[in-house]
């Protein structure tokens, strides 16, 4: 049994002009101690979704879904009181933006503490040493004096390691990190996915890593779930996936990357992920496909095998690079 | 945060000194004295009652021996119209009056207003949340001097159930009309901005983050979200101290209450130069203190400040 299931799950905001769809139909499962990417492009509904599963979006989205089970547990039958129990000690996440994910008024200690009293009880001061402990255990230095500092006198990067430390305070099954370096320096990003890995795998929890850097998958990764507008374009393990992308999104993700440029220019995909008022019909990628046809114009495909496409990219079938380019050009 | 308590009392002793400074040669600056009136004394009575009061020495002098009374021995001199009583007795007088309603005036506009606001901004676009910003609004439209009438035509000449005026050894039913006719327009901006500034915090990251670990509603709301929310609050208990203080002198004149407030106005018509500039000094000195409890506040809830 998988620890983490969500099938067809669905977010609906309803916003001034009517309702929007910012995440269509995802199924997902997770397996223990799995690490699972998931990537897509800025407004992808990569955060949503897993928003969706913490129960943090606002009170303007609905989420509908056919079964989100953790571990054994209905999470979409339970109310508030119960996922609290669950939410932050069994599976927590960790955000995007360390600077202001932490409370100003409060020092890192209080901060830290707190999460260990609510799930564990007791009192906060009998927390101090495990509170050290955790600060050391994601590489803060003199972990023992930052305990009475407060988040603004701590970088970007020493914010999102205590953020780590919090979520990980409670030695959670799943750990979802939600771009945890975008906004990071380039030098302390590397520094902050190696322990992420890490951590996963002294404490055998499973990680959800939510990027949009290829590259960082392709290091990490055991799965990868490639996200686009809401839409679950493709799920495979990162290995297969890599070397055979079969949804033509999946294939212009890989060749964005650094790496496969040809000459000086980067392969950067024309175009922007469609937002609430310029979704077309059809196929939601259909205008920035370099495959398209009449069909993925017209109507929405069906997932087949894992891949959400009407004319999935077939290993042999894959068009050789040259003619790719003269699809892009026309 | 002891530096920061020390250096915030080392600036406030040079501003006091320079209150009693300008408002003593603001005072002396304008036209007229204490004895001009509209039939003229004969030029002999004049000069001797001035030596009296030390008026015929040169102005510097009498700046320097004022501010020596002041700052040596609290001594704000003689009244120049109430020729038996001093300042110091008068302020003896009014003082406790206006503290008592002014300090009851001040705990109703903070102790009503946050929760009003806070729980506008938790409930919001329930009822609850209209209703508070409906009484919100009509309180701030209404100022002392509207509110003070309003309040004697409902409850004194109407229901009869309040004295409209009078002070009473200052029992409560002399107390509410005061309190609520100064108070009720600060306790409305206090609502509105802990509602808005509440608002803007329940969106932020850490409030996220906060829910991410599994804290209750309560925690969330009273520990995560208060703190912060409070930031806007406490810079605007400083203006509004300074409104409930200017807000006395009508409602001491409105209420007859016998405050300071009726003192002031007295004094200032009659060029009763002690008692207006020791009602100013009194007032000054407790707008610093005031201010710097508040700087204290902020570096309290903002750890930014204190570091
Ligand atoms: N609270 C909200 N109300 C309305 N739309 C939202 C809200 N939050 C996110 N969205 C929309 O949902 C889509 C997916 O957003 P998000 O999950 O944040 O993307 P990303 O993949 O970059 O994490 C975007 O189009 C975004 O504008
Ligand atoms: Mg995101």
């Amino acid at each position: 049994m998988p620890l983490l299931e969500i099938v067809n799950l669905t977010v609906d905001f309803a916003t001034a002009n009517g309702s929007f769809r910012a995440v269509d139909s995802i199924d997902l499962s997770i397996d223990e101690r799995e690490i699972v990417a998931i990537v897509g492009e800025s407004g992808s509904g990569k955060s949503v979704a897993m928003l969706a599963l913490m129960g943090l979006l606002p009170w303007t989205a609905t989420v509908s879904a056919d079964c989100i089970r953790f571990d054994g547990q209905d999470l979409l039958g339970m109310n508030d009181k119960q996922r609290r129990k669950i939410i932050g000690k069994d599976i927590s996440m960790i955000f995007q933006e360390p600077m202001t994910s932490l409370n100003p008024c409060f020092t890192i200690g209080y901060q830290l503490t707190e999460v260990l009293c609510q799930h564990f009880g007791g009192r906060r001061r009998s927390y101090n040493n495990r509170a050290v402990e955790l600060l050391q255990q994601v590489g803060i230095p003199a972990a023992e004096t930052r305990l009475n500092a407060y988040p603004h006198q701590l970088s970007g990067g020493m914010c999102q390691r205590v953020m780590i430390a919090m979520m990980i305070a409670c030695q959670p099954k799943l750990l979802i990190a939600d771009e945890p370096t975008t906004a990071l320096d380039v030098t302390i990003q590397a520094q902050i996915l190696e322990l992420l890995v890490e951590l996963q795998q002294n404490n055998n929890m499973a990680l959800v890593l939510i990027t949009h850097d290829m590259a960082v998958v392709a290091e990490t990764a055991e799965r990868v779930v490639v996200l686009y507008a809401g839409w679950q374009v493709e799920q495979r393990s990162a290995l297969d996936l890599f070397s055979n992308p079969r949804h033509p999104y999946t294939e212009a993700l890989l060749n964005a990357l650094p790496e496969r440029a040809q000459g000086k220019l980067l392969n950067a995909i024309p175009g922007v992920v469609p937002g609430q008022l310029d979704r077309p019909k059809g196929c939601i990628f259909n205008p920035r496909c370099c495959y398209v046809q009449d069909l993925c114009r017209q109507q929405i495909p069906e997932r087949q095998e894992g891949v959400l496409c009407h004319y999935p990219l077939e290993l042999d079938l894959k068009p050789s690079r040259s003619s790719q380019d003269m699809v892009t050009d026309s | 945060m002891l530096n920061y308590v020390i250096k915030r009392v080392g600036i406030a002793i040079p501003t006091m000194l320079i209150l009693i400074i300008l408002s003593f040669l603001l005072m002396h600056a304008a036209p007229g004295g204490p004895f001009t009136s509209d039939r003229p004394l004969p030029a002999q009575v004049l000069a001797n009652i001035e030596a009296k009061y030390g008026l015929d020495q040169p102005l510097w002098r009498q700046m320097i021996n004022y501010v020596w009374g002041v700052v040596t021995q609290f001594d704000f001199g003689p009244s120049f119209k109430y020729k038996d009583r001093t300042v110091n007795e008068i302020i003896a007088q009014g003082f406790p009056i206006t503290l008592k309603y002014g300090f009851l005036s001040f705990i109703f506009a903070i102790g009503v207003g946050i929760p009003l606001g806070a729980i506008a901004a938790i409930r919001q676009n329930t009822w609850i949340d209209y209703l508070a910003v409906g009484v919100s609004i009509g309180a701030q439209v209404l100022p002392n001097f509207v509110m003070a009438p309003l309040l004697v035509i409902v409850f004194t000449l109407w229901l009869g159930w309040l004295p409209g005026g009078g002070w009473g050894g200052g029992s409560w039913e002399y107390l509410i009309m005061p309190v609520i006719a100064l108070s009720t327009s600060y306790m409305a901006s206090i609502a509105r901005i802990t509602r808005s500034s509440m608002l803007e915090v329940l969106n932020t990251n850490y409030i996220r983050t906060a829910k991410a670990k599994g804290l209750p509603t309560k925690t969330i709301l009273l520990r995560h979200a208060l703190k912060p929310s409070l930031l806007p609050v406490i810079s605007y208990l400083g203006p509004a101290f300074v409104g409930l203080i200017t807000g006395s002198v009508v409602i001491d004149i409105y209420f007859s209450t016998g405050g300071m407030g009726y003192f002031f106005v007295n004094s200032a018509m009659n060029r009763d130069y002690s008692v207006m500039m020791g009602i100013t000094i009194l007032v000054g000195f407790l707008t610093i203190m005031f201010s710097l409890v508040i700087d204290l506040l902020y570096a309290w809830v903002d750890p930014k400040i204190r570091y």
